[in-house]
């Protein structure tokens, strides 16, 4: 019963804050929504039994793409004094949807103790590993069938590094870098000069 | 454990090379560009070392379970050993041309040619031999994106020369998106199959398939045809080669081209060897528009790099009439052909790298070779040893490849097929005689100095040469042998 209701609860806020998401007015209100969004999708994959796919969703989703989505708008032509007045008018909503995170904290995690939901008629191919959790068996997977291969995603990964680094580096003939040295070894007499110029006929320097 | 532990025997040569990698990387990075002759001479040694562990897999014939590492996600057989020997040459060669192109094009006061060049070039083929052992969808990917990030990079190495640059991102944007297709196709292919393992594959998709199926596999072949350039997927080849520098050119027209046209046989024979009729029409099409397209368009070329790269995509056509033979005896003739096509292609790239014009610029106008054989009349004898080759021309060995692939054909009851084929490839024959023509009876042009390239550059070309030439027939029945073993390990099951 109540993972019934938690699904349709989680299910209707993940249409709801989508569909803000297209509708609202302001474009951090919109990235926000996502958020929101994210998170029930999130709690939707919990209440399946998915834990470790609602992790990579709130971690990489919620924690990087989004804030990234964030700063991106937060490029964007806004007038940000308009924003800033309308701080209090916001206040209530930011609020309004931290609350709701909250509260779906506990709802999410009273249904997860009572169960998964069961989607449709496993076959049995995919069937969870007794007594593992989900991470446990990614983990199995990952380091121990098919180690050769993340290995060699590895390498994939420093090839492109490599790459970028290879097209983009440009050693430039004098860099601005800052020297400690010189500044150090620098004397006050080098850099400063006494003079006592007429009045009103200026320095020359 | 003892698993583990054959397993990580059987890829010795992909750890010896990434290994190599990881330290040059090191020395490129600590030493700088003025060691990247250095790092090139140890990327050849390793290479060569890498060529040595693969014989014997290839002269014993290496069959059974004995071939498969980490639970056949990698096949280490004879057929996998063979396509590594060409990759490592192909590879070698071109590091052995690299540093004398690269170094004439001066940026920001020093050669073009970067310590970095020969690391890229040994992960490219760590990259492509994952791809000619793949045994699994996954292996097959991995492999391929590796090989392709390393030559996007590669293409585009002459970062200050526009058309290296258009090349690298034409190379990168066609080439990611050929990914995407693969992978659509093989998430489709393990929706219906169940597995990514090939042999698993094999056992789930026989007889009549499923319409779902049928798009996984005609979408696979498609992002495969297109990193063999296939003709319809051929658009970017001629541009991408002859925006590349010349070296680079070489690299792709000879290594990876062997790398995914063995994924390919891999593919179509191995996982989809259950599925035959599904595919057979789709590469019997593909060869012959191949062919057609590959002759016709390089007619109208003035740039002998296009010219080549028609050329490559004409002979991929060839090849693949050997696939379509779906037989043991069609895939030996595409590694006998894939073999001498190999050896002209790294003649016909060298004979280029050794002319100069008379600004010293390297020699790319078909124009400008005119009266070759007055100025340098080896390298124009070369020229035409190379062109008579891929026009399949009887006394050298280039017509020893057509020969075996159409036999394949024939005795497959393929002679529509095989006859469309040889008739098309006497359209292809009018343009490489062109070249001939320009280099031997035209009115010199001026343009080519005679000035000789460097030793290394010279026994290169012989060694090429010497294969290509009729003494190449001599090679005929000791590379029949190892071509039949290698083709019989392809067709292992289990």
């Amino acid at each position: 019963m109540i993972q019934t209701i938690t699904f349709y609860l989680f299910s209707a806020l993940v249409i709801a804050s989508a569909c803000f998401v297209i509708m609202a007015r302001n474009p951090v209100h919109s990235v926000l929504w996502l958020i929101l969004a994210f998170f029930n999708a999130a709690a939707l994959m919990v209440l399946v039994g998915a834990e470790f796919i609602a992790m990579l969703l709130v971690i990489v989703y919620v924690g990087a793409v989004a804030v990234l989505f964030l700063f991106v708008v937060m490029m964007l032509d806004i007038d940000f004094s308009e924003l800033r007045a309308g701080f209090i008018k916001n206040a209530p909503l930011g609020a309004l949807i931290a609350l709701v995170l909250f509260v779906e904290l506990f709802v999410g995690l009273v249904a997860w103790n009572a169960g998964g939901v069961t989607l449709g008629t496993p076959d049995g191919t995919s069937a969870a590993v007794e007594g593992a959790s989900n991470i446990q068996s990614i983990g199995a997977l990952l380091y121990g069938k098919y180690l050769f291969l993340f290995e060699a995603a590895g390498v994939i990964l420093l090839v492109a590094m490599v790459g970028a680094i290879v097209l983009t580096l440009r050693h430039r003939p004098n860099p601005r870098s800052q020297n400690i040295a010189k500044q150090v070894s620098r004397r006050p007499e080098d850099a400063t000069i006494n003079t006592r110029p007429e009045v009103g006929a200026g320095v020359k320097l | 454990m003892t698993d583990f532990s054959h397993s990580l025997a059987l890829i010795v040569a992909e750890e010896v090379l990434t290994v190599v990698g990881l330290v040059l990387l090191l020395a490129s990075a600590w030493l700088g560009d003025k060691a990247s002759r250095g790092i090139s001479i140890v990327a050849v040694a390793a290479l060569v070392a890498c060529a040595f562990l693969a014989a014997p897999t290839l002269a014993g014939g290496l069959m059974g379970p004995d071939r498969l590492a980490f639970g056949g996600q990698y096949i280490g057989d004879a057929f996998s050993a063979f396509a590594k020997i060409l990759i490592y040459v192909s590879a070698a060669v071109t590091l052995i041309f690299a540093p004398n192109f690269l170094n004439r094009f001066v940026v920001n006061g020093q050669g073009a040619m970067r310590a970095e060049f020969p690391v890229l070039v040994l992960f490219a083929v760590v990259g492509m031999n994952l791809m000619v052992s793949a045994g699994d969808f996954m292996t097959l990917y991995i492999g391929l994106e590796l090989n392709s990030l390393s030559a996007y990079v590669l293409a585009a190495f002459l970062r200050t020369d526009e058309r290296s640059a258009e090349a690298g991102l034409k190379y990168f944007v066609l080439g990611a998106l050929a990914s995407g297709i693969i992978l659509f196709g093989m998430s489709l292919t393990y929706g219906f199959a169940g597995s990514t393992d090939f042999m698993a594959v094999r056992g789930a998709m026989a007889g009549e398939l499923a319409t779902g199926a049928i798009f996984g596999l005609v979408f696979v072949l498609a992002g495969l045809a297109f990193k063999i350039s296939a003709v319809p997927f051929h658009m970017w080849t001629p541009d991408v080669y002859e925006g590349a520098p010349t070296p680079v050119t070489t690299f792709f027209a000879t290594a990876p081209k062997v790398a995914a046209l063995a994924l390919t046989m891999r593919v179509a024979l191995g996982a989809f060897g259950g599925a035959v009729d599904a595919w057979q029409q789709i590469v019997i099409f593909v060869a012959l528009a191949s062919i057609i397209v590959g002759a016709l368009g390089a007619i109208g070329q003035s740039n002998i790099k296009r010219l080549l790269a028609f050329s490559s995509i004409n002979n991929i056509g060839f090849l693949l009439i050997g696939l379509a033979a779906a037989t043991e005896q069609g895939a030996a003739a595409m590694l006998v052909y894939l073999f001498i096509y190999v050896f002209m292609s790294i003649a016909g790239f060298a004979v280029i790298l050794m002319l100069r014009d008379v600004d010293g610029n390297p020699v790319e106008a078909i124009a400008d070779l005119a009266g070759l054989s007055s100025v340098r009349p080896a390298m124009a004898w070369a020229l035409l040893a190379v062109m008579f080759s891929l026009a399949g021309i009887p006394p050298l060995f280039g017509f020893y490849g057509k020969f075996v692939v159409f036999q394949a054909a024939v005795d497959a009851d393929m002679i529509a097929l095989a006859a469309i084929g040889i008739a098309a490839s006497v359209i292809g024959a009018f343009y490489y005689i062109k070249v001939v023509k320009i280099a031997f009876f035209d009115e010199p042009s001026g343009r080519i100095v005679p000035e000789t390239g460097p030793i290394s550059h010279k026994i290169v070309l012989l060694v090429a040469c010497l294969i290509i030439s009729p003494l190449g027939y001599l090679l005929g029945p000791w590379l029949g042998g190892l071509t039949e073993k290698a083709a019989a390990s392809l067709f292992l099951i289990g």
